[in-house]
């Protein structure tokens, strides 16, 4: 049966979201998500970008299947490994960081991957610490390392890099590269940044504000890997020319 | 940095006072008392901590203090778990549900309030003089304040936490020991710490009205006697074990499992 489902992950991913409402406390309700309809590459990095408050966290929290309150459809199989990073790290303050990394890791997760993993976002001292002992920065490295340890047939990023200072941001993101080349994965990221999703995008996804649907997708050719300052301010005044609304913002 | 190491330093044998030396003055200092007021006194009614201790080593030896001990920490113990288990239960769940918490908010209500006694009649009229019911009736007593205290355990669970044990496909077991029951250790430690030394109060309340031994029965026979030196070694040799249990139980368990708190960045 696993098998089955298995065979489902190496096609395409389809998320197809008829109508997502919100409900509020006094039973206002607020559309968040509207028509939305996306498919995402295997083993790309699909960025989704738009304002604060457009919906984001909401379709990813669908695409992870932590909310089913919604029409439509999200084929991601029952049995795929998912692998998240929360806006915080949202680490277990009473186990150590391996025991962290451990709980959550795929089956098959041996040591080998456990300290192949420690080194590539350089937490390998980290390993016997609990989380408060740690900075934001590293909490977030940790983060990302347990959300690559389930060996995940999808990765989900949501702003991960928001309220750490830019240096340590931009020091994440270049980890994020290095971990995700090397183990690729099918990855959706949502942010706010222009520059980050920039940087990181094989698909970039242009959201419009709320009911939040797709405006258009655009494929960043250059490899992430050559992307330097230059060519994300060269991208970066391309995009701004023909999306003006989505790009004057940030 | 040097005006702390001055300060720290400053009153030579400031350090001494810090450790486990106050206690053990403090008690010291009470046993002074107690044995200048009973030589002041001179009376039957108030025996001096000499003679108590001595009631209690002689008791131990030749009579059955040790036994009566045993049967109530029995007691103790016993209605201890069935306390802790039904209200953490019932809590948890009066927590999670909040229908279930409205039906049954008034029964609570009504039972924090039932006076012990009032309990402990009523259980010994309708099930009979047994150890079930003097066990079951301390339980009823204590019931509530878990239920109380683990039901806000249940509302402080962090909610972030729940997403990602859901998005990480924990399994139900594994959640609930990694994810739920750390957090929800503080509300055990408060509910078993309030518990403990409620709970062997009521028993003594229990023994006196429907049993025929136990520390509570023995004061009881000894107070109909007038044998003030029986009672105050009853008491002392009790307070003494649950001393013991304090210190040499509740304590270590409760530092192993926070030992992840409060370590500086």
């Amino acid at each position: 049966m696993n098998e089955i489902q298995r065979a489902g992950v190496t096609s395409r991913f389809e998320i197809r979201i008829e109508d997502k409402t919100h409900v509020g406390a006094d039973g206002t309700l607020v559309p968040a998500i509207r028509d939305f309809v996306l498919e995402v590459a295997q083993e790309s990095m699909t960025v989704l970008m738009g304002p604060s408050g457009c919906g984001k966290t909401t379709l990813l929290r669908i695409v992870a299947g932590l909310d089913d309150r919604f029409v439509g459809e999200v084929d991601v199989p029952a049995g795929a490994r998912i692998g998240v990073m929360f806006q915080e790290p949202r680490l277990l303050p009473w186990r150590t960081v391996q025991q962290n990394i451990e709980l959550v890791a795929a089956p098959d997760f041996g040591p080998a991957d456990l300290e192949w993993l420690a080194q590539a976002v350089g937490i390998a001292d980290m390993l016997p610490r609990y989380p408060q002992e740690l900075s934001l920065g590293i909490a977030r490295r940790v983060a990302l390392a347990r959300a690559f340890a389930t060996k995940p047939d999808l990765l989900l990023l949501d702003e991960p890099f928001v309220s750490v200072d830019e240096r340590t941001a931009d020091r994440l993101r270049r980890l994020l590269l290095e971990v995700w080349s090397a183990r690729p994965t099918t990855a959706i990221l949502v942010t706010h940044n222009a520059r980050e999703a920039i940087l990181l995008a094989d698909q970039l996804v242009l959201l419009a504000p709320r009911p939040t649907h797709v405006v258009a997708v655009e494929t960043i050719a250059v490899p992430q890997a050559e992307r330097d300052g230059k060519a994300i301010d060269a991208i970066h005044a391309d995009l701004l020319r023909r999306y003006p609304a989505n790009f004057t913002s940030t | 940095m040097s005006v702390t190491f001055a300060r720290s330093d400053a009153i030579p044998g400031a350090r001494l006072f810090r450790g486990p030396l106050v206690s053990v003055l403090s008690v010291v200092g009470f046993l002074l008392v107690w044995f200048i007021a009973a030589e002041i006194a001179q009376s039957r009614l108030l025996p001096g901590p000499v003679a108590v201790i001595h009631y209690i080593y002689e008791e131990s030896v030749h009579g059955d203090l040790l036994t009566e001990l045993g049967i109530t920490l029995w007691r103790v113990v016993a209605s201890f778990v069935v306390a802790m288990l039904i209200g953490s239960a019932i809590g948890l769940a009066m927590g999670q549900m909040p229908a279930l918490n409205r039906a049954l908010d008034p029964w609570l209500i009504v039972l924090l309030n039932l006076p012990a006694l009032v309990i402990i009649i009523l259980a010994y009229v309708w099930f009979g003089l047994s150890e079930a019911t003097a066990i079951g009736a301390v339980a009823l007593n204590k019931i509530p304040n878990v239920i109380v205290t683990l039901r806000e355990g249940a509302r402080a669970l962090d909610p972030g936490l729940d997403e990602m044990a859901r998005a990480y496909r924990l399994s139900p077991l594994s959640k609930f020991r990694n994810v739920t029951l750390p957090q929800l250790q503080p509300y055990f430690a408060a509910a078993s710490r309030s518990g403990i030394s409620l709970i062997w109060k009521i028993v003594l309340v229990v023994e006196l009205l429907g049993r025929s031994n136990g520390v509570g029965f023995e004061l009881y026979l000894n107070f109909q006697l007038f044998n003030v030196t029986a009672i105050l070694g009853y008491t002392l040799a009790f307070v003494a074990v649950m001393l013991a249990i304090e210190y040499l139980l509740v304590q270590p368990i409760e530092r192993n499992s926070t030992r992840w708190r409060n370590k500086p960045v």
